[in-house]
């Protein structure tokens, strides 16, 4: 399905496609992007993408975007996502820039700005912590102004490549006595401040994806503090809003739907009646994807028109992840045997993995999509979002 | 219909509970899946000791004459401690194809190395090409002598790294998918012509594909009729694998109802919340339809019932699914800490995961179901 395009935007689309044909590097055509490239080579498209002014979409012309329309911005989302190019860190580009170039002081923003945009900083998201995942607002990680720091203390958790960052954006209470929301403050912490260590936590596709941060007694220059003390939850509302908008992941389904098919066919003898069960199923998956980009065009198509979806956004990270977790699973399903094999973390090429090449990432790939209903704010929580915000349940 | 344990039952039940709480906690797990083996001789030899290993055969062949209850029993107690040693594989499998199918000679000279633990089996049956067609069959045997040589691939065999003996499915005579003509064979696992690739699988355990050139094998069973011998193994097979999934069902909804209970968000527990409570009560639901499946089919494999093989289906995908979405929701519901590799969640899932691969996933065996009550 395709939007209506004008002339204009047609020729933007052939521009987008043949430079990502030209240009994404072949290196970073692994079997699983997400966890076999180093940092170096993860970085590699990114720095293509901000050669050519592309790296920030969403930027404002003025601090380094591309100055694109609505239009432009889906157009862009849909071609590389479609040519499967690993999107740049969302932490830096999509999360903690508009926070700075939205709310910073000018200072933050010519230190910030650039550094994110050429990727010479990799920045991790410092929000959930033990004791707060879904409840955010309860965050305990304790800053404490002393003369121009903030000594930090705390803990927090499923921060995403922290392993990789220069820098966390963290939540912290500035003030204890304000009701949750209230005392909130958000905070730039360089991670080689002395007292921040990162502990892996290894998931169950073997991968090493998030960490444990500790902060302990970490000094941070109070220019590093974002706006007003005591305001960090608005900020933070801001960037979950942004995390949400683009999770349809229609781009990503449908290239594994094909890869799906293919194997399919490889797999299962036409003959063989679990083949037509297997074609009902994709057909069912197919039709949630059609669903859902209908969905998102009729969406775009308004944002045009200057109508912002608000909450129902929530819409499409439930669906989103919930097809992808149908695709995975199906995709675990079709290689048949094949599916009690997972390669091994840290991944080496001496590591022998059975069977045809397009079932070996099947099995990680199957136990990593677990996580795709849990994170980014729960599904339970998104509905709550579309009852509450939406239906005035 | 709910089963009475006997007192021997209970025994035995009592002891590998024992046995498991002392010598099985998910810490020494880890420890057992990370060693240099990836499984521990020493708990083989424990189990060998309480006479699990002896369980379910017949008193005549050396067994305690446990028979399916006792596979029941013990299968259940592994799967709430996630024991990854081959005892599906050695004593279910080949065990009981090798006492339903061996001569005198064949049951004297390998029942009792199983039963005391010196020796451990596995079969392999599966192919690249075979899916979860027992009938599928490409590995080819030609009679020499009084032996067979047989020639051709297996894969995906699980416990075929530990193994000493496998028995393999053969074809002797026929085309590659007919039902007739599929052999099997007795192969000494260091035989020449063995050749094995090592790895491991999702839930912790070692698996190989093995490569067979003019391997010697022994012929255990008719020649011909292996495919027959093959549903009677899967049949019984089917009955451990649901007691495994079904304790590690058990485990999952007690980890999750205790999470639920103390996990606070919000101000309260999560288990407050009604979306949650009544996820947790589908759970519940789903547990106590696979347990009573379960004991349904367990018992049908001790009084060989006429539609055993239609209902180990039917239980193979009802179980099947149940641990499906019961292992999601234990994940769901845990938030982050159920994809960690750290808490043991993860872990049933991946169990659950694999045992709804082997010997076919739920949607092959509900479309099997449907077929033997069309051919019926």
């Amino acid at each position: 399905m395709e939007l209506k395009l004008s002339p204009e935007d047609a020729a933007f689309r052939d521009e987008v496609r043949t430079f990502i044909a030209e240009s994404y590097p072949p290196e970073m055509r692994v079997p699983n992007p997400e966890t076999d490239l180093t940092k170096e080579q993860s970085l590699l498209w990114h720095r293509i993408l901000h050669k050519k002014g592309w790296i920030a979409p969403l930027w404002p012309k003025e601090y380094g975007g591309p100055g694109w329309s609505v239009t432009q911005r889906f157009i862009f989302e849909q071609e590389t996502s479609r040519a499967g190019t690993l999107p740049p860190l969302a932490f830096s580009v999509t999360m903690v820039g508009p926070v700075i170039y939205t709310f910073g002081n000018e200072a933050q923003k010519k230190k910030f700005l650039p550094r994110i945009l050429s990727g010479e900083d990799w920045w991790c998201q410092g929000y959930s912590e033990p004791g707060s995942g879904s409840d955010l607002a309860t965050v305990r990680t304790k800053a404490v102004r002393e003369g121009d720091h903030y000594i930090v203390n705390g803990h927090k958790t499923w921060t995403t490549l922290a392993q990789h960052a220069d820098w966390i954006f963290c939540l912290v209470r500035t003030d204890p006595s304000a009701k949750p929301q209230s005392g909130i403050s958000f905070l730039l912490i360089d991670m080689k401040s002395p007292g921040v260590t990162v502990r892996p936590i290894i998931t169950i596709d073997g991968s090493h994806e998030v960490n444990d941060v500790f902060l302990e007694n970490v000094r941070v220059p109070v220019e590093n503090l974002v706006g007003e003390e005591n305001k960090g939850w608005t900020y933070a509302k801001f960037l979950l809003g942004n995390e949400r908008t683009s999770m349809a992941g229609i781009g990503r389904s449908t290239r594994y739907i094909n890869k799906l098919k293919q194997i399919v066919k490889a797999e299962i003898p036409a003959d063989d009646p679990a083949h037509l069960e297997f074609l009902r199923d994709i057909a069912r998956i197919e039709l949630d994807v059609l669903a859902l980009e209908a969905t998102e065009l009729r969406v775009v198509a308004q944002m045009a028109r200057g109508i912002d979806p608000g909450p129902a956004a929530s819409l499409f990270k439930i669906r989103g992840t919930e097809i992808f977790q149908d695709i995975t699973e199906l995709t675990h399903r079709a290689i048949g045997n094949y599916g009690l094999a997972i390669r091994e973390h840290p991944v080496s090429a001496n590591r022998f993995m059975p069977g045809p090449d397009y079932g070996h990432t099947a099995s990680e790939k199957y136990l990593n999509a677990r996580k795709l209903s849990i994170y980014g704010g729960s599904n339970e929580i998104q509905r709550n979002i579309i009852a509450k915000a939406v239906l005035g349940l | 219909m709910d089963i009475q344990f006997t007192e021997e039952q209970e025994l035995l039940r009592s002891s590998v509970q024992r046995l498991l709480r002392d010598q099985y906690a998910f810490e020494a797990r880890r420890k057992i899946v990370a060693s240099e083996e990836g499984f521990s001789r020493k708990q083989w030899a424990a189990f060998a000791e309480l006479g699990l290993l002896a369980a379910p055969f017949s008193e005549g062949a050396g067994g305690l004459g446990g028979g399916p209850l006792s596979t029941m029993i013990v299968m259940h107690e592994f799967g709430r401690r996630l024991v990854v040693e081959p005892y599906v594989e050695t004593v279910v499998l080949a065990g009981g194809l090798i006492e339903q199918l061996g001569t005198p000679e064949q049951q004297q000279s390998f029942l009792p190395e199983i039963i005391e633990g010196s020796k451990i089996w596995t079969l392999a049956w599966t192919e690249k090409a075979s899916r979860f067609d027992l009938a599928n069959v490409t590995t080819r045997a030609r009679r020499e002598g009084s032996d067979y040589v047989l020639t051709g691939a297996k894969t995906m065999v699980i416990a075929a790294p530990w193994a000493d003996y496998l028995i393999v499915s053969a074809r002797t005579s026929g085309e590659d998918r007919d039902r007739g003509g599929v052999s099997l064979f007795v192969v000494d696992r260091r035989a020449s012509g063995v050749d094995l690739q090592s790895f491991k699988t999702i839930d912790g355990r070692r698996a190989a594909e093995i490569s067979l050139r003019d391997v010697r094998g022994q012929l255990l069973g008719a020649e011909g009729e292996g495919v027959a011998a093959l549903e009677a193994c899967r049949d019984r097979a089917i009955g451990a694998l649901c007691a495994e999934a079904v304790g590690a069902i058990g485990e999952l909804n007690s980890a999750t109802l205790e999470y639920s209970k103390t996990r606070k968000q919000f101000g309260t527990t999560i288990g407050a919340f009604q979306v949650l409570q009544h996820r947790m009560v589908d759970m519940f639901i789903a547990h106590q339809e696979a347990l009573s499946l379960m004991q349904h089919l367990s018992l049908s494999l001790s009084t060989g019932d006429s539609a055993l093989s239609r209902l180990a289906s039917g239980a193979k995908s009802k179980i099947g699914y149940a641990g499906r979405f019961v292992a999601d929701q234990a994940v769901q519901l845990h938030g982050g800490m159920g994809m960690t590799d750290e808490l043991n969640v993860g872990h049933y899932f991946k169990r659950i995961s694999s045992i709804n691969i082997q010997f076919g996933d739920p949607a092959f065996h509900v479309l099997r179901y449907a077929q033997l009550d069309a051919a019926a």
